[in-house]
């Protein structure tokens, strides 16, 4: 009778978690990039242009659609996690045979997944403000993947450490948003003072955005190899502490 | 035949605490098995190490011959625990959770299954309510059901009856007795000493982390002291005589005599009549589970 892993299992389970509240998950992040597409296109469109032949507005969406999927990538393990762990319901999946590369496959995929229907969502709903044509789709895709795959991993390691939701908070608000607010979303870093360009290429958020742009327009302030480089390699190396802390078993299994 | 359950020099810290000095342990299969203690005397950390949710500082456990660490997949498949805590996951019905908790052991299509634990444990007629909705009663006969969905020959219950009625209770005993009759083993861990008397053939006793008993259930009845005597005397007499004659007065009044054989009850009837004592009532009260508890813990 058994006949297979338990991660195609959680993996169900996790979306079916955001799906069955995809009001919250979902609709609430596309309505929350759609205000700030209105509200910075309507006060910077006519005098602001980034790239030539580009509208300020046509600019703006790349990033909200990353910057959307990688806070929701990281809410969604996140999330799962510290409710699992507060509820005490987390024990019915650390009694099972899975793996802990079942478990971090299953929640990362499922981050994975939320970021990327948050993101379609965001380039739907705006859709009928701009005139985005995407010139390099498998690009977008691989960096969409490994951006969202960051921010899930991220999301699986401040769940484990997180006690309470207080110590979550903290970690998204203090690290995740800043993060994600400070890297060129709303503007090129070739604007900022020296001092603050060199800033940004200390963050890799920078990068994501930089180089999910370039998959649309062809033109980035980094060239893209260096954002793949980056966001790969950060990839590699968060994906490597969250198994390791996940084999341990890291404010799981005591 | 391979153990269900073996336990060797296990120990657990936590940090300074140490919550198991090196328990030595082991239950065959079919038993239906008692770990009793008080509260803090390691039972759940045994427990949580059985299933992988702790690890242990030292020693060996195993679960049907499956190390718990090295075949942790083997040994987690024969085992099914009920935690004492009413946790639950609040965005699933019953039906949904136990059908997730199936498949999380990589059992598809256990539809029939399903049914049969949801009918035989009373939540046929609540399996598609959201966990959120349900009495705390029934949240407790989910938990059960979920450790029971993969079919395992070991289950591990830990105080399944804390806080719940009496139906549940009978409900949930007659389908364990079952399993047990069907080959399971039962590890059962319960502060209610009457249900452990009555379902238990071993029980094991911790304190401070450490076994203090380790007997059937009949041995340990019979080996603590033997019966007890309530009598009641029909005119006043001097306590410091009766004391000499190993009576005990009670809080209410009547005199207590604890005895192994019944000549010894037969020469303090025979002393009381030289006293010119007449006896009005007398009881008999064979030893429970209870006070051989509270004894074997007091003195160890």
């Amino acid at each position: 009778m058994i006949n297979g892993s338990g991660f195609v299992t959680l993996l169900y389970k996790e979306l079916l978690r955001f799906w069955k509240v995809a009001f919250q998950t979902v609709l609430a992040p596309v309505v929350t990039a759609l205000l700030y597409l209105l509200i910075f296109s309507h006060v910077l469109d006519q005098h602001v242009q980034v790239y030539p032949g580009v509208s300020y507005t046509t600019f703006l969406v790349p990033g909200l659609i990353m910057m959307s999927m990688l806070q929701n990538a990281f809410a969604n393990s996140s999330s799962s996690l510290i409710q699992s762990k507060i509820t005490g319901n987390i024990i019915f999946v650390l009694l099972t045979p899975m793996s802990y590369l079942e478990l971090f496959l299953a929640y990362l995929m499922a981050s994975v997944i939320r970021g990327v229907v948050v993101g379609v969502g965001v380039w739907v709903a705006t859709v009928w403000f701009t005139d985005l044509h995407v010139l390099h789709p498998l690009w977008l895709l691989m960096l969409t993947v490994l951006a969202t795959g960051i921010m899930g991993a991220l999301g699986i390691i401040a769940g484990m450490w997180a006690e309470k939701f207080d110590q979550l908070a903290a970690f998204q608000n203090f690290l995740i948003m800043p993060l994600t607010f400070l890297s060129g979303v709303f503007y090129s870093i070739h604007s900022l003072p020296s001092f603050w360009q060199q800033a940004s290429h200390w963050n890799p958020v920078f990068y994501m955005i930089d180089g999910f742009r370039w998959g649309f327009f062809g033109l980035s302030d980094v060239p893209p190899t260096s954002s793949f480089m980056v966001v790969a390699g950060c990839f590699v190396a968060i994906s490597g502490l969250t198994l390791m802390l996940l084999k341990r078993g890291y404010k799981l299994r005591h | 035949m391979t153990p269900a359950l073996r336990v060797s020099a296990l120990t657990k810290r936590f940090g300074t605490q140490q919550a198991l000095g090196g328990v030595d342990l082991e239950v065959a299969q079919g038993e239906f098995f008692g770990l009793l203690g008080p509260n803090g005397a390691g039972k759940t950390t045994l427990i949580n190490i059985l299933g992988g949710l702790a690890r242990a500082s030292s020693g060996k456990a195993e679960i049907m011959g499956f190390d718990v660490l090295r075949d942790y997949r083997q040994s987690r498949r024969a085992l099914g625990i009920v935690p004492q805590e009413l946790v639950y996951d609040p965005f699933f019905t019953a039906r949904e959770v136990l059908r997730l908790q199936s498949g999380y052991f990589g059992i598809r299509s256990n539809d029939d299954w399903i049914e049969h634990i949801l009918f035989k444990l009373g939540l046929a007629d609540h399996a598609d309510k959201n966990m959120r909705a349900l009495s705390g009663g029934m949240k407790r006969r989910v938990l059960v059901a979920q450790a029971l969905v993969h079919k395992p020959p070991v289950i591990v219950l830990d105080e399944p009856t804390a806080g719940v009625d009496v139906d549940l209770r009978q409900t949930l005993w007659l389908f364990i007795q079952e399993l047990n009759r069907a080959g399971h083993t039962i590890v059962l861990t319960t502060h209610y000493l009457e249900e452990a008397e009555n379902l238990c053939e071993r029980i094991a006793m911790l304190k401070q982390g450490r076994v203090v008993a380790l007997d059937t259930t009949r041995n340990l009845l019979a080996n603590t002291h033997g019966q007890l005597a309530r009598l009641q005397l029909s005119s006043q007499s001097d306590d410091t005589m009766l004391n000499s004659m190993g009576l005990k007065r009670l809080a209410d009044g009547q005199l207590e005599f604890e005895f192994q054989h019944f000549s010894e009850l037969e020469a303090l009837l025979a002393k009381l009549r030289l006293a010119g004592l007449q006896v009005q009532e007398m009881h008999l009260q064979e030893q429970d589970l209870e006070r051989v508890f509270t004894e074997i813990i007091r003195r160890s």
